[in-house]
């Protein structure tokens, strides 16, 4: 079964590459549901790496707290698309940079 | 060797349409591209024989959040949205900021290589949703309630949001 098993430093790579990209979208796109969206990704690496460490040592407490991770993604999914349509419904644009209210 | 060559497979899949997502102009390409990087992290929970939370990324992920996404992009003007510069000016910063992070975390995990035990020296339980289940439902019975507490929060919080007049 486990004949050939995959290192546990190819999941930490992969899931840093991942992480990397989230952070670059975050940073460096102006629409912010694509913001949101590196931020899935973001909670998606962490998410590999939990359940690598899991694999790892045969535990499945890992699962669990990937689940509570999916369970907080799909909270911030939901406010987050809400203050979007808020801010979109108040100022017809969806860029980052226009999102000034608070600012002065 | 078919455990590296399914690990390569989704992995190359997961990243090259992770790069897709953060560089394409319209909004629905790239939502599009994330349902590709959630599926193929869902084969990875596959590979790592977490049989539950691979079904509930893909439940859960790709046809829960997800479609939320979708609908809110549709709800939005996209005509508008897609004419418009799509990428900040402090991209370059932004870039190397994010390489320098990368490489302090890959020094990280480098030099804590060491560290790491060898692969999969246990077997996995064998029944994965059972024993979910019973960590779920037994250790973190209070975490659980609370996520509860959150999704209701949530829930309250999208509503008054999106609703026209408060």
């Amino acid at each position: 079964m486990n004949a050939a098993p995959v290192p546990a430093d190819w999941y930490l790579l992969l899931s840093l590459v991942l992480f990397a990209i989230g952070v670059v979208g975050v940073l460096v796109r102006r629409n912010v549901i694509i913001m949101l969206m590196s931020i899935e990704l973001i909670l998606n690496a962490v998410n590999i790496n939990l359940m690598a460490f899991s694999r790892l040592w045969a535990d499945v407490n890992g699962q669990v707290f990937a689940i509570f991770i999916i369970t907080d993604a799909a909270a911030e999914a939901a406010v987050g698309l809400g203050i979007i349509l808020a801010f979109f419904r108040n100022r017809e644009t969806l860029l980052s940079d226009e999102m000034d209210l608070l600012k002065w | 060797m078919i455990d590296k060559f399914l690990f390569l497979f989704f992995a190359v899949l997961m990243i090259g349409s992770a790069i897709m997502m953060v560089t394409r102009r319209n909004i629905v390409h790239s939502a599009v591209y994330l349902i590709t990087t959630l599926l193929a992290t869902a084969g990875i929970f596959l590979q790592l024989k977490a049989e539950f939370l691979f079904v509930v990324q893909i439940i859960l992920y790709v046809g829960g959040i997800m479609v939320l996404f979708i609908f809110v992009i549709m709800l939005v003007n996209l005509d508008v949205a897609i004419r418009m510069v799509q990428f900040s000016r402090q991209g370059f910063v932004a870039g190397i900021l994010a390489l320098v992070l990368a490489v302090q975390i890959f020094l990280a995990l480098w030099i804590g290589r060491a560290g790491l035990p060898a692969p999969a020296i246990h077997a996995m339980p064998p029944k994965n949703t059972e024993a979910v289940a019973e960590a779920l439902f037994q250790h973190y019975m209070l975490p659980f309630e609370i996520a509860s507490i959150l999704l209701l929060v949530a829930m309250i919080g999208a509503v008054v949001m999106a609703k026209r007049r408060v």
